[in-house]
């Protein structure tokens, strides 16, 4: 399959992606990894007529995992993600998730950044980047500004993201006690139902807990219901942590589609939300 | 647009257009044909190659974004005088049938070797994920990547086709680059 004609160039700073955004304007796309603009434009569902490749900016592709907010460069690949044995400690749930993405080729060429700005529907991050309570920064042209995850995903492919912004980083407190866990599609990977579940804990029962899914619903959300649920809850009761993931997705208009229908994924959220909690309290 | 890449070990500089794929420069650029496209989907990893050191499937990059990096293909992993150890215990444990995905699932057992020389059968599945074989049932496949892993580990690895079929030289010899695939007796003969 051969994409639409487009024109091809390299960007060496943010300034210049800007830049060259601002003067290309609608036409141009950014290009990081291109795992998920690549394919689309092979199937012609993209053609912009420039990217704008940002792979080489140098900086932006660092853990920071010593900080306090962790900070993460939009152009971090999956693979050094999954390979990072301080976020593995820090921020477990992103570590799962980043493991669990694609497969090793995928997470070879994949970023951050780039799996947060497609904002798709079955991605793994939107539901972690919520969970952590992450923050993002955005680089326009007058300047920068900073948005957090629940305002950053908007809906299906859509994201806060300006048609001349750039994601450049993006950053959460430790959270040791998070977890992500899916169900995903067998053949691409993808999550059907994904959740991710950071908690503080108090004397053996949940202080508080951030609960997001991903997959269910046209854009990753928080479960709020979940969340005040399964305050005071002992971590060892886990008939308690079961009951109070009941009704996960309650609220949510669910997708469906030829692999799992609405109901089963409403149903599969309870499930994940179940064994996401289980899993981030045992850590 | 002019690129220059270092293609298995040599310096390479081509004219393409941006939307060229890796996989198509390879392949009809550079005649490398043993990488193969199978789904073009950026699902089965046939045409998996090794980009700066990592594996990559070259449907899903365009050849401009290879620009200035190294490729490193089937044909650079090891030919029929020089066999790497993978390629000789996918031969010798029967890790193909038809042969299609062989090329991207032995790039990518590469990898994952660098990775972890001596991984588990359930670290083989996972780390051989994202390449698909529709033939063997993947049994033999990860039988072949213990062998070579062992191989590797005891330095016995870089055998010669003759070496190993002393008794069955090939029968046709492969045709020198450029040549194209079909041997030039059965050119004649179809002629
Ligand atoms: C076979 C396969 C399996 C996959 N499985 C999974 C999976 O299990 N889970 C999952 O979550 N994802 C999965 N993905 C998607 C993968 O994670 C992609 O890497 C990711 O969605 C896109 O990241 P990228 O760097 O490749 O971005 P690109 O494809 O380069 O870009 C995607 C979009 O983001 C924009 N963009 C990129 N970077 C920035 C930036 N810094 N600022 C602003 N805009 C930017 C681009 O303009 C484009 O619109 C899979 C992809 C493939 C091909
Ligand atoms: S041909 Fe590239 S992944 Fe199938
Ligand atoms: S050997 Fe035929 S597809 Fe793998």
């Amino acid at each position: 399959m051969i994409p639409a004609a487009f024109e091809y160039k390299r960007a060496n700073s943010v300034d210049e992606a800007l830049r060259l955004l601002g003067e290309h304007g609608e036409d141009a796309k950014l290009l990081a990894g291109g795992h998920s603009l690549i394919p689309m434009m092979k199937l012609r569902l993209a053609a912009p007529a420039m990217l704008i490749d940002i792979a080489g900016i140098p900086n932006l592709d660092q853990i920071d995992a010593a900080s306090d907010p962790l900070t993460i460069g939009a152009l971090t690949k999956h693979a050094k993600l999954a390979a990072s044995d301080e976020l593995q400690k820090k921020a477990p749930a992103l570590w799962d998730a980043a493991n669990d993405l694609g497969d090793p080729q995928v997470r070879n060429r994949g970023t951050i950044g780039g799996a947060s700005a497609h904002g798709d529907p079955s991605a793994d991050y939107p539901a972690v980047l919520q969970a952590l309570d992450a923050t993002f920064t955005l680089a326009g042209k007058n300047g920068t500004r900073e948005l957090k995850a629940a305002e950053f995903f908007r809906g299906m492919f859509e994201t806060a993201l300006g048609a001349n912004e750039l994601l450049t980083k993006i950053s959460f407190a430790a959270a040791p006690k998070s977890a992500y866990v899916k169900f995903h599609h067998p053949a691409s990977h993808y999550a059907v139902v994904g959740v991710a579940v950071a908690l503080t804990i108090d004397g053996g029962a949940i202080e508080s807990a951030r609960v997001a899914i991903t997959g269910v619903g046209d854009v990753a959300f928080r479960a709020a219901g979940v969340e005040a649920a399964l305050k005071g809850v002992k971590t060892n009761d886990a008939d308690g942590l079961a009951a109070a993931c009941a009704g996960a997705a309650s609220g949510v208009q669910a997708r469906s589609d030829t692999f799992a229908s609405a109901s089963y994924r409403t149903a599969m959220a309870d499930v994940f939300a179940a064994r996401a909690v289980a899993q981030a309290a045992a850590r | 647009m002019q690129i220059d890449l270092t293609v298995n070990g040599k310096r390479a500089s081509l004219d393409v257009e941006p939307r060229l794929l890796l996989a198509h420069a390879l392949r009809d650029s550079l005649n490398l044909t043993g990488t193969h496209i199978g789904c073009d989907t950026s699902s089965c990893g046939a045409c998996t190659v090794l980009l700066d050191g990592v594996s990559v499937k070259s449907c899903t990059v365009f050849a401009v974004q290879a620009a200035g990096q190294e490729v490193t293909t089937i044909e650079g992993i090891g030919n029929a005088d020089s066999l790497h150890a993978m390629q000789e215990a996918f031969w010798s444990s029967h890790g193909l049938q038809c042969g299609y995905c062989t090329t991207g699932m032995i790039v990518s057992a590469v990898d994952l070797l660098r990775r972890n020389p001596d991984p588990s059968d359930d670290e083989i599945r996972s780390g051989l994920e994202g390449n698909l074989c529709r033939c063997t049932g993947y049994e033999n496949i990860v039988k072949s990547v213990r062998a070579a892993a062992k191989a590797m580990r005891d330095g016995t690895d870089r055998h010669s086709v003759r070496e190993l079929m002393p008794l069955h030289p090939p029968a046709v010899d492969p045709p020198p680059s450029g040549e194209g695939i079909i041997p030039k007796q059965f050119q004649e003969a179809n002629a």
